[in-house]
This record gives structure tokens, C-alpha cells and sequence, in this order.
């Protein structure tokens, strides 16, 4: 609610500027060390590049494989986004609609219940399933992704389904169209608010999660992003410069992302988190 | 046409809604669902169960050797000491986190300059990664501070934090909160909107002061939130894992272990999968009587508010 008629309040704009400061100074911090030499990062924190050494993101690129990493968390997060987009909805959608039989009752009970599970409990189990089956790779990893979001997609989009009206799938079912079509067709493009948030947090835990890659991922050349980053800290952790420039590459995809869609990702975060 | 003869037909026919209820479709859409959930999450939720009754190292035979498990770890020193710090950090981010996004939540819902632009920079944080977030902020802990502190003559800050056995867990704590409120500044604003400004100026009638029109009308109204933010807030921070190994890996010594940090050592390197499996079987129930204990006892609240 806007309080017409009062003027803005210069004090609190300006307290939440300094308070913004503290989260944008660490960010310009590692950007300016990022194109520093390693002298000029052993001599001073605060002190400007004298010239700004691109050449440390290319060594970075270098260093890590940067490239391989890029391609894998990529093709890794596009897949769980697509995946889980049109999978979970569809699961949902099947509970929300049959919430007046048991079945589909203790079902929705049995998705919601496995929020409250920690990863910790199952682990180690499913790091000697997975590597049992052959699934410790980016394939493996798309597989749990998809798997481990549904609890709270399920709890979302359920919510959201049962807000729309049944009216409008019975209109489609005497037209003869059938439960598949009636999802595909009017459903699913009436879930748009709800994908767009379910998108933009599955996004986000796949580009940025680590503890799952590095439990499933045996092999270097499948690591992604995050656990590059790891394991590029344990070997070269005293090079600053290029951690640094090998971090905001890393961080990079998702503020470039952030920038432009930022209003339609805050939107997107509150609906899923308060609607559900 | 056969849009009319099934039009037809629905009407001599029993109504939609009990016809459907055998519709198998329904089914078919649920069931690949279930089946890859039971495999991947259910399934080795149950082992990991069954292994804790057991002496499995993680390769090679084993025997059932019942609660042994379990009763070695409530005389463990380590894992008492991982759930103590667990605890006290959880406790300590939880409340930090929502006063916090509670106070700068108020303040992007006021009348302000720059609301949208102030509003992205807030939720900024959220979307990077913790690891490297930690990382960022592990150099800044190693060469910043010590010299702010060095300039300032404040003893405790002129060495790494994180050097220290018994400051570490303050770097852990800062940047964990550094990252978390933005996702609940973003709750609390989504709360605050939905409160009616015609209450303020009720309020404002009958004379109210700042604290007043807080106590009364805004906690009140935002009472759910504030319990979903708790909530989950606790869930998350006693998961607390990445941050630990991007500034710390659980030291200096074990002085900055969590109970995650401990189950993924113990169980992969240190040859105890069985034993780990009984400790995150004790993490599970501890976390289920955590969550369920806030939300009754935060609810009970809403209601008297």
C-alpha cells in the first residue's frame, strides 16, 4: 500500500542505501581482485588494479576447464528446469483433482512429508545406488533433481490448481477433449505464474547447488560449476586473482539473468512461497 | 457434431464428477512419479535405516550389531559437539536472520526513494552460490578484516577469524546471514503487502506511535509469516553445510562441525557409514521434532494475536 500524499522518507531511503552497501562491497571487492596482479592483491585489499588484467579470466578459463564445467552445469540446469516444468505440474495436477480419493490423499501426504526428510539420511545410500547404476553423471544428477523437487513443487503447484476452476476442464471434457488434452491444452498454459516461479527456484538450486555433485559425481570431467570452484580452491588457493576470476564467471549466468528479469524473479519467489 | 453428442450423452449419463472418479489417466500421470520417488528418495531413506542397525563401512561385508550405533553416539564427543554447534548457530542465524529481514522488509515497504532499485539489490544475495559467496567472503576474513581490525586496535579482529577456534563460528554465522535474509526480506514483503493501510491510519487517529502500530497491527497481521520464515529459516540453517566448507571445512580442529558437515566426513572418508547412518537417522527425528515444535508453538501464537 502507497501512502499518497506523504512525501518519501529521506532517512530510511538512506539507511537502506548503507545497508545495500554491505551487500555490494564484497561483490565490488571481488571484481576488483578478479583484475588484479598477484602483487597488487598481496599489497593491498582496497587499492585499485593499476591495469585492469583481463588475462586472469582467460588463465582461469584455462586452469579449470572452464568451459567443459559451463557446458555440464548448462546442459544440467536447462534439462531439470524443461524436466521438472513439465513433469511435476502434471503429477500435481493428478492430486489436486483427485484430492476426494484417499489414494490420491495419502499420496499428496507421502510427496509433502519427504520435506521435512534431511538430505543427510539419504546420502550415502543413494551415492552407492547411483554409482551402482551407472547414474553418477550429469544424467544421474538430472534424474534426482527432477526427483528431489517435487515435494515442494507438488506443494505449490497444488495450491495453485485448486484455485482454478473445474468448470473450465469440463467444458474441455464435453467437447470431447480428453484428461491429457485438458492438461496440455488449458491447464498447463493456466499455470503459467506458478511455472515461471517453480522455473526460476529450480534454476537456482541447480546452477548453484554443490552438495549434491559432489556426493554424485565421481568423475572430474562430469563436475560441475560449484565443484569446479571447490576443487580448483583446494589446488590454487593462494592465487586470488584468478579464484576470483574463475568465481564471477561462475556467478556470472545467473546475475546477467537476475538483471534482466529481476522484478518478474521477486514476483515469481513471493507467489511460490506464499500461495502454496 | 460429436461435441454435441457427447453433450448429449453427459446429460442422460451419471454427472461428470462420479464418472471420473475411475478415471485411470489420473493415475497413469502420478504413478512414474511415484515409482522414481520411492527409488531415489523413499528407498534409500529405508536403507540408510536399516544400515545404521548395522557395521557397514561403506564397502565390504557386515553384520546387524542392533542400537550399538545409537548408543555410542550420545557418548561421542564429536557428534555431541557437532550438534551443539549446530544448534547454537542455527538458533543464533534464525533470529538474526529474521529481525533483520523483519527490520529491512519494513523499510522497502515504506514510502521511500528507489523502492524497486533498493528491492533488487536486497535480493541480490539470494541468488548466488553459497559455496562462493563463502569463498568471496574467506579471503575477506583473511585480509580485510584483520586490517580493519588492526586499524581500529580491536584485538579480536587484527588476526582470521576463522583461524580461531572459538570466533570461526562468528565468520559462519555472518555470512550465512549475509545471504539468507535476502530470501526472507522478500517473504516479509510479500506479508506486508497484504496488510490494509486503512489500519495505519486508524491508527494513526487514535494517536499511535511507531512501536505501537508495529506491536499492534503489523506483527499481528504478518503472524503466518513470521511462522513460515521461522520455520523455515531453523530447517535450512541446521542443514547448515555448504558455507561451513567454503570458509572453515569444520575447523580450526573441529570447532565449526555441523551435524551435515559430520555425516558426509564420517560417512565417505572416515570409513562410518553405518555409524553416520545412525547419527542422520537421530538428525531426521530431531529435525522433524524441531519443525513440528515451532510450527505449534508459533501457531498457537498467530491465534492469540
Amino acid at each position: 500500500m502507497n501512502e499518497a500524499g506523504k512525501r518519501p522518507s529521506t532517512l530510511i531511503t538512506v539507511l537502506l542505501f548503507l545497508g545495500a552497501l554491505s551487500i555490494l562491497f564484497p561483490l565490488y571487492l571481488a571484481v576488483v581482485t578478479a583484475l588484479k596482479t598477484p602483487q597488487e592483491v598481496a599489497a593491498s585489499v582496497f587499492a585499485l588494479p593499476t591495469s585492469l588484467r583481463w588475462e586472469n579470466f582467460s588463465e582461469a578459463i584455462r586452469l579449470t576447464n572452464f568451459f567443459t564445467a559451463f557446458r555440464t552445469s548448462a546442459f544440467v540446469t536447462v534439462s531439470v528446469v524443461l524436466l521438472t516444468l513439465l513433469t511435476n505440474s502434471l503429477v500435481a495436477y493428478a492430486i489436486a483433482r483427485n484430492q476426494d480419493k484417499p489414494l490420491f490423499r495419502y499420496l499428496y501426504y507421502y510427496f509433502i512429508s519427504a520435506l521435512f526428510i534431511p538430505f543427510p539420511i539419504i546420502m550415502l545410500p543413494v551415492v552407492k545406488q547411483t554409482s551402482a547404476w551407472g547414474m553418477d553423471n550429469p544424467v544421474g544428477l538430472i534424474f534426482l533433481y527432477v526427483v528431489y523437487g517435487l515435494s515442494f513443487n507438488i506443494f505449490v503447484y497444488v495450491g495453485y490448481i485448486k484455485s482454478i476452476p473445474r468448470e473450465i476442464e469440463e467444458a474441455a471434457l464435453i467437447d470431447g477433449a480428453t484428461t491429457w488434452q485438458t492438461f496440455w491444452k488449458i491447464i498447463f498454459p493456466l499455470l503459467s505464474p506458478m511455472n515461471a516461479t517453480v522455473g526460476i527456484l529450480t534454476c537456482l538450486w541447480a546452477w548453484n547447488d554443490f552438495l549434491l555433485p559432489l556426493v554424485i559425481i565421481s568423475d572430474p570431467e562430469f563436475a560441475t560449476l560449484p565443484l569446479v570452484q571447490y576443487i580448483f580452491q583446494g589446488q590454487f588457493s593462494t592465487q586470488y586473482n584468478l579464484a576470483f576470476a574463475s568465481y564471477l564467471m561462475t556467478l556470472a549466468p545467473m546475475v546477467i539473468v537476475y538483471l534482466l528479469a529481476q522484478r518478474w524473479i521477486i514476483s515469481g519467489v513471493t507467489q511460490g512461497s506464499v500461495k502454496g | 457434431m460429436s461435441a454435441i453428442s457427447r453433450a448429449e450423452v453427459s446429460s442422460t449419463s451419471p454427472p461428470l464428477r462420479r464418472r471420473r472418479r475411475g478415471n485411470p489417466t489420473y493415475l497413469l500421470m502420478a504413478l512414474p512419479a511415484v515409482v522414481l520417488f520411492f527409488v531415489f528418495h523413499t528407498y534409500p531413506a529405508i536403507q540408510g535405516i536399516l544400515y545404521s542397525f548395522t557395521n557397514f563401512k561403506g564397502y565390504g561385508d557386515f553384520d546387524f550389531v542392533g542400537l550399538r550405533n545409537y548408543l555410542q553416539i550420545f557418548q561421542d564427543e564429536r557428534v555431541l559437539a557437532a550438534y551443539r554447534f549446530t544448534f547454537g548457530f542455527a538458533v543464533l542465524a534464525t533470529v538474526l536472520v529474521n529481525v533483520i529481514a523483519l527490520t529491512v522488509a519494513i523499510g522497502l515497504n515504506s514510502n521511500i526513494r528507489f523502492r524497486n532499485l533498493l528491492r533488487a539489490v536486497y535480493f541480490l544475495p539470494n541468488i548466488l552460490s553459497v559455496l562462493i559467496v563463502g569463498f568471496i567472503f574467506n579471503y575477506l576474513f583473511a585480509n580485510l578484516v584483520p586490517q580493519i581490525g588492526q586499524a581500529l586496535g580491536v584485538a579480536g579482529l587484527s588476526k582470521n577469524i576463522l583461524g580461531d577456534p572459538g570466533l570461526a563460528w562468528t565468520g559462519i554465522l555472518f555470512v550465512a546471514v549475509w545471504q539468507a535474509a535476502a530470501f526472507n526480506i522478500i517473504l516479509y514483503l510479500a506479508g506486508l503487502q497484504t496488510i490494509p493501510y486503512d489500519l495505519y491510519e486508524s491508527a494513526d487517529i487514535d494517536g499511535a506511535g511507531p512501536w505501537q502500530k508495529f506491536r499492534n497491527i503489523t506483527f499481528p497481521m504478518i503472524a503466518a509469516f513470521f511462522t513460515i520464515n521461522m520455520v523455515l529459516a531453523m530447517k535450512g540453517f541446521l542443514q547448515v553445510f555448504d558455507q561451513i566448507v567454503a570458509l572453515t571445512g569444520g575447523g580450526p580442529g573441529t570447532s565449526t562441525e555441523s551435524v551435515s558437515l559430520l555425516i558426509y566426513k564420517g560417512g565417505f572418508d572416515g570409513g562410518q557409514f553405518a555409524y553416520q547412518s545412525a547419527n542422520a537417522v537421530i538428525f531426521l527425528i530431531v529435525l522433524v521434532v524441531v519443525s513440528l515444535a515451532q510450527t505449534r508453538f508459533l501457531q498457537r501464537r498467530e491465534v492469540e494475536a
